[in-house]
Parts: structure tokens; C-alpha cells; sequence
């Protein structure tokens, strides 16, 4: 009997070892330990021994049951695993064919500028507002210090479509309702983009265009300062164009501010070494900017004994033009398809 | 405002390279557009034509001798007017004038080796010339000295600032302006102008001559009476400086009155006083009143219009134009002067009517009534020097206007304050100084400052702020954050998240006019709306503010068909205008338009149809978050631009928000 199951033992091993698929090695695990297999055959003959026998006999039969199946589990992994590669070999493909492409829109430059100056300023703690673009004479110019007949007024001929009426010249328009509307006259601290119009249309103007405004009026002991204002334009102006940029302020004239700053920054095409497109003098003129007029914050309730401010406000398309190396300010208003789709990526950092 | 450098030294000592002194205005807070001498050319030379012989194959061009001093050159010139003995201005091989290089080389076979000048062929306009000059070449003086500069021998060797002055510094129109700015930067004293002449006493104006001024608009009016000039040619040097500054000379009288309103920035009317008679009125036109002004147009006037009248009609435009009747001619001997101070809305009102003028410009800007008196007194001054004029005694004088200085206080800690610097007390009193203001120091915190009335521009402290921010130099300020209480800004992102929602979805983000064609507003809507209209449009095209966005949408989809761009997925969020019930208003909408093939995801390419934009719709929707809440109604009430059955209008809670429609006229789809 000890003979046999050696035979039995013997036999299983070579035919594991020369299985070559899952299906035979299976076959081979029922031919031996199957219910009928041959191992099981033997413990069930074990009936015909002696008692004495019988565990000597058991305990070899499960010696032989427990290699066999160990070998066959061994086997069964490394025929899994040979399998395996097969399957993983005859699914190579080219990887280096192109992906599958996927459509993607495009945001307009102007508002992707306009999104960037939103965010920088929200960080800073200002509130985005917005106002109408069609104003009336009130707010657009006499609470802003222009009375009717100003000479200043010249500065921006409008789009009046009545006497009260007009198309907004300029952001700053929002100045002024953001104070009226503001009823506890507490401090402020806004960002305003938006469209703005005036009546020129040439190569360099477009007869409507777009600004962003800043306003910030708070408590005088706060004292917000001309070297406040520098500051907060230096962090915007090189967080927009390069943290290498340079700011020139240039005394300047607006009637809602006093004193009144135009600001230049290095030309961006030659870094401030002197071009054709900063008529070589290193510079280019970006924002207007000033101490609030103490007469605007009267006439739109604060008192100015008792609050400061500084105003700053540039053109978006001039900045979006520079940003992106545009080179003709039309293509922000036709909206070519093949020029606006060169705008559906983030931007680079 | 041109600014001659050779003018303003008469005043200010200075010897700074123009490109520098230009750079410094700047700085000042005066932008430049441009700084170049008034002759840009190089290697030009006084010559003497000591031969001038027909050119043998040409029937107008001579062939010269030109004695350049250290040589004789062979130059063929083209000139009608060359000829023997006459002194010329000879461009040498290699100069560079404004119209290009002098080469030597052969005209029709003879030999050229320099070119003989006109005064146009060194860059001078030629609405500056005399007649004789337009016509050839530049005749020279006798005494002109051969090898010499004609440049400097002309007087012409001038630089020209050309500055955009800020609206607020109407003194700066005038010579003495700048002279008081470009002493403050470099810390210059200005000169005293000479207002001296001798009176003849044996006549006075204010025996003979009547003056009323029935107007409020006119607050300073000075007349005063010169005879006998003689009318001729102005001296090189005011006609050269009239010519740098812009202005073209005519003849000595006329340029004197030209260049006093220049020097001293308040204009002057010279009257033909023979022509005026004894009387001047000033008073507001009548309703259609007839005026022909000195350009020889007769004008209509309205009552907002300020005349000169004689007493009986008008003869001049108030700081706008004179009249014709009045004006200075070949004959004229005797004058009347005119210094006067009108209102400048008024002013600015006729002459955008009418004609903007150098005059107009500084009555718009605001006059100091000193330099009204100043301005009358230099005329007669030139008057007697360069035209033999002789002096009237007397004044006729109306003068409402304050001539004593502004005294402003101004505390040290303001200053500091707003500039957000500290700067030492000696300091903001030497820019005080530099400026040419006086002032008193009241105690340690705080200046009395006495400005000159020159300066219309400064009225309250913050001004004062503004000039020691201007002088003592916005460079030296240097820039911090503003210590604010920390707060977190807040933001209403919808239209954001809308942006990026369509972006996402395929379709591309565009930013068109709001300004369309009155016609195209009309279109693509069934709602009853009035058109809003520009008073003063710069095209019919450009006329009308849009109520629907779909106009101008549909501009932009035609402008990419045309380029055969043919897959059109566009959408923008913009402002529709609107009047309803006498209330200006309007709405921030998100309109799209869509043709051709649209894309979204892989292998997904179909054309576009009333699904394809129904869908985008509704994704927008359940977006923002109304899913289950709208639904879409047919609607086929016909209308020429949209399909009847291809229309569904968007209801949220029974209001109509939005429609998806198709549009026929032109098969495009919406």
C-alpha cells in the first residue's frame, strides 16, 4: 500500500511539472484529489486495513495530499503569471499615437485679464463691484467733480443718448455709487472692471473699450497715503507684467483726484531700454491714478476731515494687448474664431 | 503747446540739451509728445552763386558755381528764382535733411555736388512761407557771410518742445508759465518783462472812446489806442518764434499781437480803429444776429454767443474770431487794443460752434487779469518798437476780477499725511520758494502760502500738496501697503461660474459691440421695446444701444462666415438696454449662437440643430441649479428671422427668462 501511494505521488509530480495550461492542471488535481481521484480512492479502501495500520497509512496519504496540492497551487501561479504576460505581450500597442482629441472653448483675453485683477484684489481684501454702463450725467461726471462746462470734460467726448443719459466714459463712475450706496459711510475697498465708451474710433481707439477702477476710502487715522498707493499699484502692476517692472508716477491732472499721478510702467517690449513702441523712452503709460478729491467725498456724503482715500483705474485692453502680444487692438472686437481659440488654455504663471 | 526754447530763455536762464528738459517737464507732470529743433538738417552752409548758366539738355535746371567758402562746387539747381550774386543755403554732400541724404552725383549728364536749400526743403511747413519763398529757392541778405551757419545767421537754430499740457494748467499756455515752471526745477529766477513806452499825453482814450460791457460773461475788458504804425515785415526774430510755435506769421502788427498772446498767455484783438469808430459794446448776441468774422463767412449767432459790438452792430466773436469789417489791413494806422478776460463755458460753447483757435484755448482754460494788463502794456511796448506805433495815453478799464494772490494755509502734517513721507519742513519751503509762491510761517506746523493768481489751478491745500508731491519729486515717495483692517473681499461669481460653465461645454467667449445698427436692433425679438438712440452717433452703423445681444452675435457670426469659418459655437454675457415706462434700465444676459458642427467629448461631432442648443440650455440650467423647475414652451407667433416651429421659450416659475430658437432668415442657428 506504502508502495502504491508512492507511485501515486511520483506520478503527480511529473504530471504537474509537465502541465502546461490552467484546464490540464485542473484535470490533474481531480485525477488525484478529486472525489474520485486516486488519492481519495486509497482512503477510501482504508477500510480494508488494520487499525494499526490504518493511521500509519492515513498520515502518509496526507503527506502526499498536502504536497500535491501545494505543488499544484505552486504551479497554478506560475502558469497564472505566464498567462498573464502572454495576455499583457499581445496587448502592446503604439503609445506614441496621438490621443483622442477633445473640444474646448475659449475665454475672451479681455475677461481672462479682467478675472486675474478680480482675484489679485479679492486677496487684498477689496470687494468686486459693478454699476450700469448706461449713466446718467450724475454720477458719470458731476458727482465726480466735473460739473457741466469743465474743460475736462473734453478729455472724453460721450455717447449722450439724452441730455441725463450716457454711456459710461469711465469706471469711475462706480466712485461715486459705490459711496452713495454705501449709507453708513463705513470704509471701502472695491474693484470694478467693465465696458466703457467713448466718441473716438481710430487704429488705437475703439469707440468702446474696457477699464478697471480702484477705489479705497477709509478712516483718516488709517491714513491712506500717495506711498499706500504706489505700493498697492506696484504689487498690481508686477503681479500683471513681471515682478521686474518699474513704476514711474508723473504728476497728471483728473478732476475727481487731487493730487493726480499718471503712472508709466518699464515698456514691456524692451524692458525699459528704448523702443519704437515706447517712442524710446522706456516707458509706457498704464494707469491714472490719485488722492481722492476732497470734493468728490463731500459730494457723495463723507466727510473728508474724517476719511482719505486713493482712486487708481487702467484700460484692460491695453494690458490684455501687452499680456498676450497682441498687436492690433481690432482683434479684440472681431472675434475671429482662429484667434479666439488660441485662448482656451490657462494662462502661464 | 509748442514751446520755443529761444523764447523762453528771453526769461529763464537755463542751459540744459532739450531731450533733458523735456525729460524734467515730464517729471513735472508735463508730457511731451515730441522735442526736435526747429531745422533738422545737417551740413548746410552759406553759399554765394558766382555763376548760373542753363543746363544744356533741360529747359528749367541751371547749372551753378557755388562759392562755399573753402571751395567752389558745381551744383545744377531747378529753382526759377537762381541766379548770379545771390546768396543761398547750400546742403553739402551728405547732408541729412528732412527729406532724405544730399548725394553728390550727375543731374542730365553735369555734375552735382551739394543741393541749393529752400526754406521748405529744411522741414519748415509751408503754410509758414512767404509767397516767395514757396515759390524757389531761399534768398539770403547781402551781409549774410559765405562758409557760415545759415541756421544761426536766420535765427532758426531753435529747439521746439512740443507738450500736452493737463486741462487744468492753463498758465503754461503762455512763455511765462513755463518760465516759472522750468525755474522751479532748476531753481531759476525768472526775468522781468519789459512793459515800458512812452505815452503821448496830448490825447486820452477815455475823452474820446466809450466802453460798455452789458454782460456778466465778459469780467475784465482794457482798450487801449496806438496811431500811426507802419505795417510791414516782423522782425527774424518774432517771426521765427511765431513759426516754432505754430503760429504763421502775417505782418508786424498782427504777428506783435500773436506773439504777446504767447509770451504772456492772455490773447489780445487788435481792432482798425478808423473802421471801429469810438464805441465798443460788449453784450450777448441777439437770436440769429448776422456777423462775417474775419475769415470772410458770415455767421449766424444765438444768444449764448458773446459779441464785440460797435453800438450799433457786432465786429467780433468774444475770444473766438474778429470780424471782417474791423480787422487789421495793408492800411491800416491806427488801432485799438483789445485785452480782455470773457467767460470760459461761454467761450468753449461758440468755439466748438464755430472755430477752437489758439485764442479760444486759453479763454477756455481761465486768464489771470494781471496778465491782462501785462499783455496790453508788452503790446504797446512792441508796438512802439517794431511798428513806429505811437502811444495814446489812458486806459479804458472794466476789471470785476480779484488781482491780489489766493493765501492758503497748509499744515507740515498734511503734506506728510497724504503723500505718506516724511519731509523736512526746510523743504516743502523751498519748493514754495522754487514756485515762486510766498509764504509766512504761521507757527512750527504750519504755512501761510500766497499764490500768485497765475496759478488758476491751485485753490485748496490738497492743491498745495500736490505741487511739493510735483517738485520736490513723486520718485523720492517711496511705495508701501496700506495698513488696513484685514477683511475677506467678497465677490458675486455667477457670471464667472456661467463663463466657465459654456467654456467647458465647448463654446468660445466673445466680446462685441453694444452699439448697433437702428435697423438690426429692431430684429430678433417679438418684444415690444423702443430703440435707443445716440444723440450724436460716429456711424449709422453705430447707432443704437442693443435691447437682444442677438444682433450683435449675428454681426460676428457674418464677420467669421466670410472667413470661412464655418463651426461657429459663440457666446457672450453682456448688457441689453432698455427704456420701460420712462426708466432707463438694463439686464445682464447670456445669449449664444451656434452653427455648423459642434463637438463636445470624443468621437462626438454632430451638426447643430434646436437639440444641440436646447441641451446646452438646459445643462446651463440644471447648473445653476433649476432642474425640475423649468420647461420649454412652444411658441409660433411668426416673426421673418426666427423658425415658428423650431422656437421654445425657457419658463421658470411662469416667467419667461430665456428662448432657444432657430434663425431662418439666414439659416443660421440659435
Amino acid at each position: 500500500m506504502k508502495a502504491k501511494i508512492g507511485e501515486i505521488k511520483e506520478s503527480a509530480i511529473k504530471e504537474i511539472k509537465t502541465s502546461e495550461n490552467l484546464q490540464n492542471l485542473n484535470d490533474i488535481r481531480v485525477m488525484y484529489l478529486g472525489k474520485k481521484g486516486k488519492l481519495t480512492e486509497i482512503l477510501r479502501s482504508m477500510g480494508e486495513l488494520s487499525a494499526e495500520e490504518r493511521p500509519v497509512i492515513g498520515s502518509i496519504v496526507n503527506e502526499a495530499r498536502e504536497e500535491i496540492e501545494k505543488l499544484i497551487n505552486e504551479k497554478t501561479e506560475e502558469l497564472k503569471k505566464k498567462e498573464l504576460d502572454e495576455k499583457l505581450k499581445n496587448e502592446k500597442i503604439d503609445v506614441t499615437i496621438p490621443g483622442k482629441k477633445f473640444k474646448r472653448g475659449s475665454k475672451h483675453p479681455i475677461n481672462r485679464v479682467i478675472e486675474e485683477i478680480e482675484d489679485l484684489f479679492v486677496s487684498m481684501g477689496y470687494d468686486v463691484v459693478t454699476g450700469p454702463e448706461l449713466e446718467t450725467d450724475e454720477y458719470c461726471f458731476e458727482r465726480l467733480n466735473l460739473p457741466k462746462g469743465h474743460p475736462a470734460r473734453d478729455m472724453q467726448d460721450s455717447f449722450y443718448i439724452t441730455n441725463e443719459y450716457v454711456l459710461r466714459t469711465q469706471t469711475s463712475a462706480v466712485q461715486a455709487r459705490t459711496m452713495m450706496n454705501n449709507k453708513e459711510k463705513t470704509p471701502i475697498r472695491i474693484i470694478c472692471a467693465g465696458k466703457t465708451y467713448r466718441r473716438e474710433d481710430d487704429a488705437t481707439h475703439s469707440h468702446q473699450f474696457n477699464q478697471v477702477e480702484g477705489l479705497v476710502i477709509d478712516k483718516k487715522e488709517n491714513n491712506v497715503s500717495l506711498a499706500d498707493l504706489k505700493g498697492t499699484l506696484e504689487v498690481f502692476v508686477r503681479k500683471m507684467l513681471g515682478k521686474n517692472s518699474e513704476l514711474r508716477f508723473r504728476p497728471s491732472y483728473f478732476p475727481f483726484t487731487e493730487p493726480s499721478y499718471e503712472v508709466d510702467v518699464t515698456c514691456f517690449k524692451c524692458s525699459g531700454k528704448g523702443c519704437n513702441l515706447c517712442k524710446s523712452t522706456g516707458w509706457i503709460e498704464l494707469l491714472g491714478a490719485g488722492i481722492v478729491h476732497p470734493n468728490v467725498l463731500k459730494m457723495n456724503g463723507y466727510d473728508p476731515d474724517k476719511f482719505s482715500g486713493f482712486a487708481f483705474g487702467t484700460g484692460i485692453d491695453r494690458l490684455a494687448m501687452f499680456k498676450y502680444g497682441i498687436t492690433d487692438m481690432r482683434y479684440l472686437y472681431t472675434n475671429d474664431i482662429r484667434f479666439l481659440s488660441q485662448f482656451d488654455r490657462k494662462d502661464e504663471e | 503747446m509748442k514751446l520755443s526754447t529761444n523764447f523762453v530763455k528771453d526769461y529763464i536762464d537755463i542751459d540744459v540739451d532739450l531731450k533733458t528738459l523735456a525729460e524734467d517737464m515730464t517729471r513735472v507732470g508735463n508730457e511731451y509728445d515730441s522735442a526736435e529743433n526747429l531745422i533738422n538738417a545737417t551740413k548746410l552752409v552759406i553759399g554765394e552763386v558766382k555763376e548760373c548758366k542753363d543746363h544744356p539738355d533741360s529747359d528749367h535746371l541751371h547749372v551753378c558755381k557755388v562759392d562755399v567758402g573753402n571751395e567752389v562746387l558745381n551744383i545744377v539747381c531747378g529753382a526759377p528764382n537762381v541766379r548770379e550774386g545771390l546768396k543761398v543755403i547750400v546742403a553739402l554732400d551728405g547732408a541729412e535733411l528732412p527729406d532724405g541724404k544730399i548725394k553728390k552725383g550727375k543731374i542730365r549728364g553735369e555734375e552735382s555736388n551739394g543741393m541749393i536749400c529752400s526754406i521748405a526743403e529744411l522741414g519748415i511747413e509751408s503754410k509758414f512761407l512767404k509767397e516767395e519763398d514757396k515759390a524757389g529757392i531761399h534768398e539770403l541778405p547781402k551781409d549774410a557771410k559765405v562758409g557760415e551757419d545759415p541756421i544761426k545767421y536766420m535765427n532758426m537754430d531753435d529747439g521746439v518742445i512740443d507738450f500736452e499740457l493737463t486741462a487744468n494748467r492753463g498758465d503754461l499756455l503762455s512763455i511765462l508759465g513755463m518760465a516759472y515752471e522750468i525755474g522751479a526745477i532748476y531753481g531759476k529766477k525768472v526775468k522781468d518783462i519789459d512793459i515800458s513806452y512812452k505815452e503821448n499825453s496830448s490825447e486820452n482814450i477815455n475823452d474820446t472812446f466809450s466802453l460798455e460791457i452789458n454782460t456778466e460773461n465778459c469780467s475784465t475788458f482794457l482798450a487801449k489806442k496806438v496811431k500811426n504804425v507802419t505795417i510791414k515785415e516782423s522782425p527774424e526774430f518774432i517771426k521765427n518764434r511765431l513759426i516754432a510755435s505754430g503760429i504763421r506769421p502775417i505782418n508786424n502788427v498782427v504777428d506783435i499781437s500773436n506773439y504777446v498772446m504767447l509770451e504772456c498767455g492772455q490773447p489780445l484783438h487788435f481792432y482798425d480803429n478808423d473802421r471801429l469808430g469810438n464805441k465798443i459794446e460788449v453784450r450777448m448776441a441777439k437770436k440769429d444776429e448776422i456777423l462775417k468774422t474775419l475769415d470772410g463767412i458770415e455767421r449766424k449767432l444765438d444768444i449764448d454767443d458773446i459779441v464785440i459790438s460797435d453800438g450799433n452792430r457786432a465786429v467780433g466773436l468774444a475770444g473766438v474770431m474778429g470780424g471782417f469789417d474791423t480787422e487789421i489791413e495793408q492800411d491800416t494806422k491806427n488801432i485799438l487794443i483789445e485785452s480782455a478776460i470773457f467767460d470760459s463755458v461761454k467761450v468753449r460753447c461758440t468755439s466748438n460752434k464755430i472755430l477752437r483757435s489758439e485764442a479760444s484755448n486759453r479763454f477756455e482754460k481761465g486768464l489771470d487779469a494781471n496778465r491782462t494788463y501785462m499783455a496790453i502794456n508788452r503790446a504797446c511796448h512792441l508796438l512802439e518798437k517794431y511798428a513806429d506805433a505811437t502811444i495814446i495815453s489812458g486806459m479804458k478799464e472794466y476789471n470785476k476780477n480779484d488781482l491780489s494772490n489766493k493765501e492758503i494755509e497748509i499744515t507740515y502734517k498734511m503734506i506728510n499725511d497724504v503723500l505718506g513721507i516724511e519731509i523736512e519742513k526746510d523743504e516743502v519751503k523751498d519748493v514754495f520758494s522754487r514756485l515762486g509762491f510766498e509764504y509766512t510761517e504761521n507757527n512750527s506746523t504750519s504755512l501761510n502760502v500766497s499764490v500768485p493768481k497765475r496759478r488758476l489751478d491751485i485753490s485748496i491745500p490738497e492743491d498745495l500738496v500736490e505741487e511739493v508731491g510735483r517738485i520736490y519729486g513723486v520718485d523720492n515717495i517711496k511705495g508701501k501697503l496700506p495698513k488696513l483692517d484685514m477683511k475677506a473681499g467678497s465677490f458675486d461669481k455667477t457670471a464667472r461660474e456661467i463663463r466657465n460653465k459654456m467654456i467647458s461645454l465647448g463654446l468660445s467667449e466673445i466680446l462685441s459691440y453694444i452699439l448697433v445698427n437702428e435697423d438690426e436692433a429692431k430684429k430678433y425679438s417679438n418684444e415690444e421695446f423702443e430703440n435707443l438712440k445716440l444723440l450724436s452717433p460716429i456711424t449709422e452703423d453705430r447707432s443704437t444701444l442693443r435691447y437682444s445681444m442677438i444682433p450683435s452675435l449675428v454681426k460676428i457670426y457674418d464677420y467669421n462666415n466670410a472667413r470661412q469659418n464655418k463651426d461657429i459655437s459663440i457666446f457672450e454675457i453682456g448688457k441689453g438696454f432698455y427704456n420701460k415706462n420712462n426708466e432707463y434700465g438694463e439686464d445682464l444676459k447670456l445669449c449664444a449662437l451656434m452653427s455648423g458642427n459642434y463637438s463636445v467629448g470624443i468621437n462626438n461631432e454632430r451638426k447643430v440643430d434646436f437639440y444641440v442648443v436646447k441641451g446646452v440650455a438646459e445643462e446651463i440650467l440644471d447648473y445653476l441649479g433649476y432642474s425640475g423647475r423649468y420647461s420649454f414652451i412652444s411658441n409660433e407667433s411668426y416673426s421673418e428671422e426666427f423658425h415658428p416651429g423650431q422656437t421654445a421659450e425657457i419658463s421658470v416659475n411662469n416667467d419667461r427668462i430665456g428662448v432657444v430658437r432657430k434663425i431662418t432668415s439666414k439659416c443660421r442657428t440659435r
